[in-house]
């Protein structure tokens, strides 16, 4: 065990899919688009052009703040973050200071421990540089596209609950129906901050942070290549820099991007652009009320109203659609007697494609796969009788103690009807024949 | 027809006579046109003289005219201040680092005057991106008071009042962020109007002091002033700052007497400024009186404090909304920033950074909202406040050389209502001995726009000065 706590916070940015971008009615879908394509003088930050916010951009930031439990400023803002970078269009970038929409939020592991939100806030994307050569460009489709940026106080102890918390996140964006948070789309990007400390108490005097990070296991890679990296570091009864740091996705290790005595001061201020916004209890109660079922919710339920075991559940409640599915198909099922643990196993181990199969057919599967037909008695009788005749051989076998040729002759019986019948009730009527 | 007597003609003029095809909008255009020919090299009002537009919107307002077709503004020649964007016409803001920009869309003004039939006549010259009130810091030259050429037009919109003084332009459009549209309109002896903000967008507008920045006509007449805000005002989907307050019609009710009208002084507001302006205004206010308003004094805050809450908020404003011009895709690179733009992005940069913010940005909101109340008391008492529009006649061409905070000073009276956002006029009330026109502000609550219109338009009546012209 090393003396040293990695201590853990956590940045998420998840891009929001609505149709058109943050402040202007362009299309937000830039991915794979023709560079510059989806542009206007508001998201090319053209003088005198003016921002003017999406208002269902909003809702769905409060509804990832309320979904991780936290509380909504009835009264907030937008402010100007400034810097610059060619990417950026106006100078600045419109995002949430002291006032985000969301703040003191949590979310709970499974090891029930609990991870605190610090804050949820709405900003906007910057547009892209691409290099060629000595030259660069850069295109503006991604620019004013929303983004909520999801900050968790410095709670995470390792890389596990690190990635636990983000499969969470990304289950609920996805549930909530805002994002699709694709990662290879760099529509959920990552950036953990990480030090060590020998009191687990007491916030170490530094702090590194690994930006834009795109997969769950980069982060855990960055995440633990830091750790060692720290620690070596300490060992020499060193302090790690305080800096900013980029991830190499080929040699998995972080590099040193800027240091902090560079630190920028961003000068926030209001944003004049935009009016303040309120919210009243009842709206944001109204919010609340129209969140679905969130996937730790469902899962609970679906234990105990199905009577399924925590994997099944936790399998079919990962996204929303197949939970869906699966309910769907149980309501059809319990017609034809079917349980909702068969259902379980069917979707679960045929790998069903919720796509392609409806509901009705999976229960249709069930049926041939499960279910016997009846046969007239008169029409078992005579083929019992016939498969005696053409196996004495057998039957004395059985009669002299021999049982498990019992199953041979049920086999005969089944393969002469040629039908799916119940096997028990054939041997029951062999076995009251040959007595 | 060359025999259009433009000097004094007015928009409701101009509309009967080209509805009774006494001339055609292409007539009245190219008077306007060859007048800017001969006095532009004197006065260099415009940056650019929209020739080709203006005749093209003029044929096109005379083939509306001949199908019976009336719009508020059919035909009507206007200047617009240079720091509206024009679709494909060159937006320079008076700075050489927007020298060849060229943007792709209507400001949501121009938009609004071109759907109204105006004939744009041309980009009118400012103080580089509205940082003055001279028009001394343009890059492409000082504009010149048509009263006096060796005199300053005031500014930022000098060369919008110019124009109007001159009559190169029957009304021109400009932008106020603090006393840029009603001091150049009191130096050059028209009629300048500041909307409440929030009341006409800005859209389009090249960005000073975001939280003030209001457009607004300079006419000769308050009638005139009324005609164009009825064009501009309202809300806008484009700027999320414009008040969905319904736009009253402003026409119907500024010829209403004033009987009722409750005027307040504050004697503050006539500290320090010159004698004749005193007398001018008082006199101003004497007659206001005869026409059966009630004067009253009120209490408002000396105008100094304004100074330093406006100073902060638009230079910290300023010096983020300039951030966009970083040399990467406009023609020019910073350099091209003048002296007056460096110095404002500095200290706007300084109030806003890391430790400072506090005490300079934050207070200044605080004291604003201070401000804000203030003027709130005092229109409970009373329906309007009346002032010199400056302290001063329009000074000698040079004069804001080493003056720093030049366009503070010049605009020290307009500054208070422009950081509450209200309403205001400079109305013309006569002429200092040198033979410079001398401005009285009325100054109306937010969304107060009819009741200064109205109070104006009766001052107006009886004391009429727009036939008295400059001798150019």
């Amino acid at each position: 065990m090393s003396k040293y706590t990695p201590i853990i916070g956590l940045e998420t940015h998840v891009e929001l899919k609505t149709n058109s971008k943050m402040f202007c009615g362009c299309s937000a879908d830039y991915f794979g688009k023709t560079p510059n394509t989806h542009t206007c003088p508001v998201c090319l930050g053209l003088p005198g052009a003016l921002p003017v916010p999406k208002k269902k951009a909003i809702e769905w930031c409060i509804k990832i703040a309320l979904a991780l439990n936290c509380e909504i400023n009835e009264f907030s803002k937008f402010d100007r973050k400034n810097y610059f970078y060619p990417d950026l269009a106006k100078g600045y970038q419109i995002s949430q200071y002291d006032l985000p929409f969301g703040h003191d939020g949590k979310v709970t592991l499974s090891s029930g421990k609990t991870i605190h939100i610090r804050r949820v806030h709405m900003e906007e994307d910057t547009g892209k540089l691409m290099h060629e050569g000595n030259i660069s460009l850069v295109d503006f489709n991604r620019s004013g596209v929303p983004l909520v940026e999801i900050v968790t106080e410095p709670n995470f102890n390792d890389a596990q609950d690190v990635k636990e918390y983000l499969q969470k996140l990304q289950q609920i964006v996805r549930y909530l129906d805002v994002s699709n948070a694709d990662m290879e789309k760099g529509e959920m990007r990552l950036e953990p901050n990480i030090s060590l400390s020998t009191n687990p108490k007491v916030l170490p005097n530094y702090k590194v942070e690994v930006k834009n990070i795109n997969s769950f296991r980069f982060v855990e890679q960055a995440i633990n290549f830091e750790i060692t990296r720290q620690t070596e570091i300490l060992e020499k009864n060193e302090t790690p820099a305080q800096e900013t740091r980029g991830f190499d996705n080929v040699k998995h290790k972080t590099f040193s991007q800027r240091s902090k005595e560079d630190a920028m001061d961003y000068r926030y201020f209001p944003e004049p652009d935009i009016p303040p916004i309120r919210f009243s209890k009842a709206q944001i109660d109204q919010f609340k009320s129209e969140l679905p079922e969130l996937p730790d919710v469902k899962l609970k339920r679906f234990e105990k109203e199905f009577a399924l075991p925590d994997y099944d559940a936790e399998i079919l409640t990962r996204e929303k659609s197949l939970a869906d599915y699966f309910e769907e198909t149980v309501k059809v099922g319990i017609k034809e007697k079917i349980t909702a643990k068969q259902i379980a196993n069917w979707i679960i181990h045929k790998k069903i494609n919720i796509d392609e199969v409806v509901p009705a057919t999976i229960i249709k599967q069930i049926l041939t796969a499960t279910q016997t037909i009846q046969v007239d008695d008169n029409e078992l009788e005579k083929v019992i009788n016939e498969v005696i005749t053409e196996n004495t051989q057998a039957v004395e076998d059985y009669k002299k103690g021999k049982e498990t040729v019992i199953m041979f002759l049920v086999g005969q019986v089944m393969r002469k009807v040629g039908k799916k019948i119940d096997a028990q009730m054939v041997r029951k009527k062999m076995q009251e024949k040959i007595q | 027809m060359s025999n259009i007597d433009i000097k004094t003609l007015t928009i409701t003029q101009a509309k009967k006579d080209l509805k009774t095809k006494k001339y055609s909008a292409v007539e009245l255009t190219n008077a306007y046109l060859s007048r800017i020919k001969n006095l532009e090299p004197k006065l260099n009002a415009f940056v650019s003289v929209t020739t080709e537009e203006a005749l093209k919107n003029a044929k096109e307002a005379d083939s509306k005219l001949a199908q019976g077709i009336d719009l508020p503004l059919l035909g009507i020649p206007i200047s617009v201040k240079d720091n509206f964007s024009t679709l494909g016409i060159k937006t320079t803001a008076s700075s050489k680092v927007l020298d060849n920009y060229i943007p792709p869309f209507d400001s949501t003004v121009v938009k609004k005057l071109k759907a109204a039939g105006m004939v744009l006549l041309g980009k009118t010259n400012m103080d580089a991106f509205a940082h003055g009130s001279s028009t001394e810091t343009s890059d492409f030259g000082p504009s010149k008071n048509p009263w006096n050429i060796k005199h300053l037009p005031g500014g930022s919109s000098g060369g919008a009042a110019a124009s109007v003084a001159a009559d190169e332009a029957l009304a021109a459009i400009g932008s106020e962020t603090a006393g840029s549209i009603r001091q150049p309109s009191g130096w050059c002896g028209v009629v300048g109007f500041k909307p409440t903000y929030g009341r006409v967008s800005r859209y389009g507008v090249v960005a000073m002091g975001s939280s003030l920045d209001s457009p607004g006509p300079i006419t000769k007449t308050v009638e005139e002033a009324a005609q164009i805000l009825q064009v501009l005002a309202g809300q806008d989907e484009m700027d999320a700052t414009t008040s969905p307050k319904e736009v009253p019609d402003y026409l119907s009710k500024i010829k209403n007497d004033i009987k009722d009208l409750k005027i307040g002084i504050s004697e503050d507001y006539f500290e320090g400024v010159d004698n004749e302006i005193k007398a001018k205004v008082e006199e101003a206010v004497k007659t206001l009186e005869k026409l059966g308003a009630t004067i009253k004094k009120v209490k408002l805050f000396h105008p100094k404090y304004a100074i330093a809450v406006y100073t902060i908020i638009q230079r910290a404003e300023v010096s983020s909304n300039l951030a966009r011009l970083d040399g990467i895709r406009y023609g020019n690179d910073r350099s091209f920033f003048g002296e007056e733009a460096k110095r404002r992005i500095m200290l706007g940069t300084y109030t806003l950074s890391a430790g400072y913010y506090d005490q300079y940005y934050n207070k200044a909101l605080k004291v604003r909202t201070v401000i804000v109340n203030n003027f709130h008391e005092a229109f409970k008492e009373v329906d309007v406040i009346i002032g010199p529009t400056s302290p001063t006649t329009a000074l000698p061409l040079g004069a804001t050389a080493g003056q720093d905070m030049f366009g503070e000073m010049a605009d020290m009276l307009v500054e208070p209502s422009s950081i509450a956002g209200l309403s205001g006029i400079n109305m013309p009330v006569g002429f200092s001995k040198a033979g410079l026109p001398i401005g009285m502000q009325i100054i109306g609550p937010q969304w107060g726009e009819e009741i200064v219109l109205r109070a104006g338009y009766n001052y107006e009546q009886a004391n009429p000065l727009f036939d008295k012209k400059p001798n150019l």
